[in-house]
């Protein structure tokens, strides 16, 4: 609509500065590090590495944007990752039990916990913060017991592909495999078509769009960044099977949260939980429902880390929920809930993990490493508040 | 009289806006003052700029205050020389007590010390003031609307107010609680208190004003002075609206067909206090294309009536049979309210009706989200078009549907609530105070809608503070008070009088 003249295109990003302002601040990350790593970041051994480093992160926060969008939090999900891990561990190693029997039961059990917090939340209506607190105590001390201090390892390969394996290149090139440059190029394609197609919907509704310049450009650098990665990606060893799954999960959630009338109503439910119930949202199922879905996501986070280090420790776990809720948070949620996006917790995990794997390459101390993740968090919710006052 | 103040062609732009082009106010010593004007005119901007909340120098033109040029800064600048505004939300501590809350950032002690009697004897003398006779120790939070907004008055009477500013301070209460406020107002009058008043009830405005500044669209469209000639509501509407109106509710043809709405032998109880009746044993009906009114006072227990039978979202140990179209129906949650054909249009729209954040769009299809989805997937082209359909429907004035409803005036808020009931398709409407804190305009659009429904055979409920409303609107009033019906009259019988007659005789 308001395309035209200078007023038009700088009110507008005024608007959007938080989506842009995400997209801007990784590529910056990226930017940075690549060249205070000396070009180490962006290997492809690396780039590898990142997608497999960050993947549970990734996956818990998922959920964690459902949990906090609903108007809650979820503190316990470190504790129930390590102890599904810790769980799959014996099950698979002590028990000897086979991998198709001990992935459902991992997702079942994570299913339980998520259900018997939510249960509390939802039902008996105690804040999410104490619920999940006692949940986050619980399962760090029973996966203690359950491993009795001792790590447990190694796992099958067949677990271990969960998280290390690698889509074969079907085309036997090898490299650069064929197969993950074929997938890019779809997706890039997938990408393109969806952002005219809204685009077209929203002209024809006469909603509010970007500049047709910005569309390009975003379009063309997320397009050339995702192909840069693919081909990288393609001279190692292809795509990394965790990242399908993660890509296929994201793609899930996104649709589900913006398209479904199950993540609408999540939506309402956070926006105004009483104007939600008394227009016929079973509100407390809902909650119920979101919590055991984060459960679920946490048990897979769990199954996932343990197969990539090919062990499960004690430690495993320990302060992950402080990533994920502050990759939610980077990426765009409301506190107070109603708001935020599945692609920007995806982005607010990546920038995360560009930056614990950047100051690792470094050699900057945990010690550092911790306050400036902290101070990242802080100037991004900042930066929301900021603007959102500057409009207000 | 001289002027105590004097507000000079007062002009605020925001970014694309001109909220108030050369608005002129003068507020004589110890007058009390009314402000009129339709939602979004330009008063609540008039008055933060006064109170400092817009600062001097983000406006142009000139206040003088009591003789001198006044450049407040913030409200405490305001504050310190005497004015000070009530808000319509009011703005005290639920959990602290009437003493903790007369006296918050202004307390009696000494270094940093709370002197309790002192605190607690002046709280006795201001509180007798306002004629609230409640202990000082009493938590605010468990005082009803009309109290609360005395202990409001109080406290402003506690930092030496000169002028006091309240904005909608009936709009809440009830009428037996307006007419106290409204004497209270004349009392402190009578004792030197100038004060502004800001209200849509202009049978209020016409019994305490003395004098009354009507603004339109930004700017000041006459001032009338009480002393002079007689206000009459009629030219205080005229200059609103900016038209004449004739008629305040508009004509509707009175048909009313065969019994489409029945609730019999009704009881509830409260949801924490487990031996106290909220709902006696109510009965009543309503047919189709009939306009039914609830009338009572702030307390009666109409809104409880309302939702305990909406999907028993209220009290406890509810009994009762609702019957819809002859068949007995399944109220016992929301879903299957709406599914047994009942709408709630809740009193509260901005708490219980509306999520503000979301699009109109977003808002129009919550209550249904089926009729716009299938299989779970929502056909967002299709929610577009249902919630445009509405928007011109009820004339809901918005760019887009695209507008987050926390941009919307109280009136067009409305017609969002009422598109979202509209489209689940209900046979029974419940409306609760549909047209509070709105102004006249939207007021009468509200009608004309209500008029629609009952045309296309729905049965319509009516809850309302205001007798006029329903007097006006109804073809049968219900009179209810402490949890019970105490009467019923039919439109030809019903006056105000008589209602309240029966209200007090109970």
């Amino acid at each position: 609509m308001n395309q035209t003249g200078k007023g038009g295109v700088s009110a507008y990003l005024m608007k959007h500065m938080r989506d842009y302002g995400l997209l801007f601040a990784l590529i910056a990350i990226m930017v940075f590090f690549e060249i205070v790593t000396d070009g180490t970041l962006l290997k492809p051994v690396n780039i590898t590495n990142l997608f497999l480093q960050n993947s549970y992160i990734i996956i818990m926060a998922l959920g964690m944007l459902m949990v906090i969008v609903s108007g809650h939090i979820d503190l316990s999900v470190g504790s129930v990752m390590g102890f599904v891990g810790a769980l799959a561990a014996v099950m698979l190693v002590t028990w000897d039990l086979p991998v198709w029997v001990v992935i459902p039961i991992s997702l079942v059990v994570g299913a339980a916990i998520g259900a018997a917090q939510g249960y509390f939340v939802a039902f008996w209506r105690i804040p999410s913060f104490i619920v999940t607190l006692a949940g986050m105590l619980v399962f760090r001390g029973l996966s203690l017991w359950l491993l009795a201090g001792q790590s447990i390892g190694p796992f099958p390969k067949s677990f271990q592909a969960l998280s290390n394996g690698f889509i074969p290149d079907l085309f036997g090139v090898g490299k650069p495999n064929v197969t993950a440059l074929l997938a890019g190029v779809v997706a890039v394609a997938v990408l393109l078509w969806m952002g005219l197609k809204t685009r077209a919907r929203n002209a024809r509704y006469g909603i509010e769009d970007e500049p047709m310049g910005f569309f390009v450009a975003r379009n063309a650098i997320v397009s050339a960044g995702l192909m840069f990665v693919i081909w990288k990606l393609a001279g190692f060893r292809g795509l990394p099977n965790v990242l399908i799954s993660m890509v296929v999960l994201t793609v899930v959630y996104a649709f589900v949260t913006e398209r479904t009338t199950l993540g609408r109503r999540v939506y309402a439910i956070g926006g105004n939980e009483k104007a939600a119930k008394l227009s016929g949202i079973r509100t407390e199922r809902l909650t119920f429902y979101t919590f055991m879905n984060m459960g679920v996501l946490a048990a897979l986070g769990g199954l996932v880390f343990a197969a990539r280090l090919n062990t499960a420790t004690p430690k495993a776990g320990f302060g992950v929920e402080l990533d994920v809720i502050a990759a939610v948070f980077i990426g765009g949620a409301s506190m107070s809930g109603g708001s935020g996006k599945i692609v920007g917790a995806v982005v607010g995990a990546f920038i995360m993990g560009v930056m614990n794997n950047g100051m690792s390459i470094m050699g900057i101390g945990i010690d550092y490493q911790q306050v400036i993740k902290g101070l990242v968090l802080l100037a991004a919710v900042f930066f929301d508040v900021y603007n959102k006052q500057k409009q207000g | 009289m001289t002027a105590l103040l004097e507000m000079r062609s007062i002009t605020k732009t925001f970014p694309g806006v001109k909220a108030l082009d050369q608005v002129n106010l003068i507020v004589r010593q110890g007058e009390i003052h009314a402000i009129c004007g339709e939602n979004g005119a330009g008063k609540s901007t008039l008055m933060k700029v006064l109170s400092g909340v817009y600062p001097a120098g983000s406006y142009e033109g000139e206040i003088h205050y009591d003789g001198a040029l006044a450049q407040f800064r913030s409200i405490r600048d305001s504050e310190e020389r005497g004015i000070i505004i009530i808000h319509q939300e009011l703005a005290l501590v639920p959990l602290l007590s009437i003493a903790e809350n007369l006296f918050l950032g202004n307390e009696r002690a000494a270094s940093g010390v709370i002197d309790w009697p002192e605190t607690f004897r002046q709280t006795e003398s201001l509180l007798k003031k306002v004629g609230l006779r409640e202990p000082p120790g009493v938590q605010v939070g468990k005082l009803g609307v009309g109290k609360q907004q005395l202990v409001e008055i109080a406290k402003a009477l506690s930092k030496d107010v000169r002028l006091l500013i309240l904005d909608e301070p009936t709009a809440a209460l009830s009428e037996a609680d307006s007419q106290a406020l409204l004497d209270l107002l004349l009392e402190l009058k009578a004792q030197g208190v100038t004060s502004i008043i800001i209200s849509h009830k202009l049978n209020e405005v016409k019994r305490v004003a003395d004098s009354v500044t009507v603004i339109r669209d930004g700017t000041t469209v006459s001032t009338l002075d009480a002393h002079k000639e007689p206000i009459t509501e009629d030219r205080i509407v005229r200059d609103m609206v900016g038209r004449d109106m004739a008629h305040r509710y508009p004509e509707r043809d009175r048909r009313a067909g065969e019994v489409l709405f029945e609730v019999r032998n009704w009881n509830v109880w409260h949801p924490e206090q487990a031996e106290r009746q909220m709902i006696r044993d109510i009965s009543f009906t309503a047919r189709a294309g009939e306009v039914v009114g609830i009338a009572g006072l702030m307390g009666a227990g109409r809104t409880e009536l309302a939702m305990s039978i909406f999907g028993r979202s209220y009290g406890r140990n509810i009994s009762g049979e609702v019957t819809v179209k002859g068949r007995k129906a399944d109220t016992s949650t929301v879903p299957r309210a709406i599914a047994a054909g009942l709408a709630y249009v809740t009193e509260d729209r901005k708490s219980l009706g509306l999520i503000l954040e979301e699009t109109i769009q977003k808002n129009t299809s919550l209550a249904n989200l089926e009729g716009v989805a299938a299989h779970g997937v929502i056909n967002e082209a299709q929610e577009t078009d249902v919630a445009e359909k509405y928007r011109q429907a009820l004339r809901i004035r918005t760019p887009s549907v695209f507008q987050r409803v926390m941009n919307l005036s109280g009136g067009n808020q409305q017609k969002v609530v009422l598109s979202k009931w509209l489209f689940t398709g209900p046979e029974v409407l419940i409306l609760d105070e549909p047209t509070r804190g709105i102004d006249v305009g939207a007021k009468y659009e509200i009608y004309g809608i209500i008029n629609d429904l009952s045309a296309q055979g729905k049965a319509v409920v009516m809850i309302s503070s205001e007798l006029p409303e329903l007097l006006g609107m109804c073809d049968r009033i219900y009179v209810m008070n402490e949890g019970a019906f105490v009467g019923e009259l039919t439109a030809a019988e019903a006056t105000q009088e008589r209602i309240m007659s029966l209200i007090v005789t109970e």
